[in-house]
């Protein structure tokens, strides 16, 4: 009887860094800050994620297909856990993920806020418009196509682009 | 897992106050988060369709984790769906502010508003508490609220200091949403009893800031804060308006008509 191979928590990682977002199929789950931890234990691989918003219902599904892509190199004794804390942030996110996001046409969060309790206005400057780049730029709504994103407009190309929200 | 009894669980079973405590907490966000889905594709305009489907996601999400913890304090092997799905309208502990009908625009916006800024300050001292579990989704779930309240907020200075219609109606919305509010800050047996166990807040200091809060907001907006002293209660303790039955009736006829299904 051949033993299982036994893989690496790197090569776990690896395997998962090709998992994309569902929803902004150009980052992987591991960019987006989502995997916390991967222990491995003989040929029982344990992910620890913790969602980005409470409600995300791509959550479920980058479960599914993170346990699919290790599957596909053999490794299907895999279990989940999900913690929340500490709380998911966008500033988890490198220069790299932020990069492809803004060549997407998605605007990258800036950094997240931290200006107290009970902010009634968003205190933070124009978003950069991830097109041309213009920064006269108009905020329409905080609230966009996934839990994740806003709605902007700018006003120099005339085009309307998604924002990853600071969170 | 048990299933549960299709008939339902007309009480919340609660011999440990730490699962009432917890079932307040995610009641309220998953009875509001059901009422603002109510609005998916029927939005005012199709940003506040998206806005309000939004908000819906974050609460039921949060309803979601806190309702799982319940079970697991609870150790009976109710999980989220039992609890949210077979448990009938008395043994639901939601406040009565959150399961009042949609109505028009401003009074979602002003059940929303009075809403978020409880819901801010009480995450806020949550994520302190003294029950690990229960202050890491409080901490997560604060920076969506942040959100909601700046949404909410922002439409109150909009309704209330527009045109005369919308003003007129934001007013009216107020006056007949207020009565709910005092409900969200007495506090009773359950806060006693989980303040013993190391798991409280103080209400008290939340009401002050709450209260600074909205009169600020609804000065702004050219609104009158209601000067009744009209106070309707009973939400906590399962005793709910006639509103609650029906919109559960709704929420949970899949679940029960099909026990145990997965999709």
């Amino acid at each position: 009887m051949v033993a299982p191979a036994v893989i690496t928590p790197d090569a776990v990682y690896e395997i998962l860094g090709s998992v994309m977002d569902p929803e902004v199929p150009v980052i992987s789950v591991v960019e987006l800050g989502i995997v916390r931890q991967v222990t491995v234990d003989g040929a029982h691989v344990a992910i620890t994620i913790t969602p980005t918003y409470s409600g995300c219902p791509a959550m479920r599904e980058m479960e599914r297909d993170m346990a699919a892509a290790l599957g596909a190199h053999g490794v299907t004794d895999v279990a989940f856990a999900t913690v929340y804390a500490p709380a998911w942030t966008t500033d988890w996110m490198g220069p790299e993920a932020r990069e492809k996001l803004r060549k997407f046409g998605i605007a990258p969060p800036s950094p997240a806020e931290r200006d107290g309790l009970i902010t009634l206005t968003r205190a933070r400057a124009a978003v950069p418009c991830p097109y041309c780049g213009a920064k006269d730029t108009q905020l329409k709504s905080e609230f966009g196509s996934t839990a994740c994103k806003a709605i902007h407009v700018c006003n120099s190309c005339q085009q309307p682009f998604d924002e990853f929200k600071p969170l | 897992m048990t299933r549960p009894s299709v008939a339902g669980d007309r009480t919340s079973g609660a011999a440990n106050p730490l699962v009432d405590y917890l079932l307040r907490i995610a009641d309220d966000r998953l009875v509001l988060g059901h009422r603002l889905s109510e609005w998916c594709g029927h939005g005012p305009i199709l940003e506040e369709d998206i806005a309000l489907s939004n908000m819906a996601l974050d609460l039921i999400g949060a309803a979601s984790a806190l309702l799982a913890l319940a079970g697991t304090v609870e150790g009976k092997g109710r999980d989220a769906d039992a609890l949210a799905f077979f448990r009938d309208e008395t043994a639901y502990r939601n406040a009565l502010l959150v399961e009042q009908p949609n109505g028009d625009f401003a009074v979602t916006i002003v059940r929303q508003f009075l809403f978020d800024a409880y819901s801010v300050l009480q995450l806020d001292a949550l994520s302190r508490c003294g029950h690990a579990d229960l202050a890491a989704i409080a901490a997560k779930s604060l920076k969506e609220d942040k959100y909601h309240l700046r949404h909410s907020s922002d439409w109150m200075l909009k309704l209330g200091d527009g045109t005369p219609e919308s003003h007129a109606r934001t007013q009216r919305a107020l006056d007949t949403l207020w009565r709910y509010t005092d409900e969200l800050f007495v506090p009773d047996a359950v806060d006693h009893a989980t303040a013993a166990l190391g798991v409280s807040i103080d209400l008290d200091a939340i009401r002050a800031q709450w209260h600074q809060l909205v009169a600020d907001v609804v000065g702004r907006a050219t609104l009158t804060l209601p000067a009744s002293t009209v106070r309707a209660t009973g939400g906590r303790s399962g005793r709910h308006t006639e509103h609650l039955g029906h919109m559960l009736a709704e929420m949970q006829i899949v679940a029960r008509s099909h026990p145990g299904a997965t999709w």
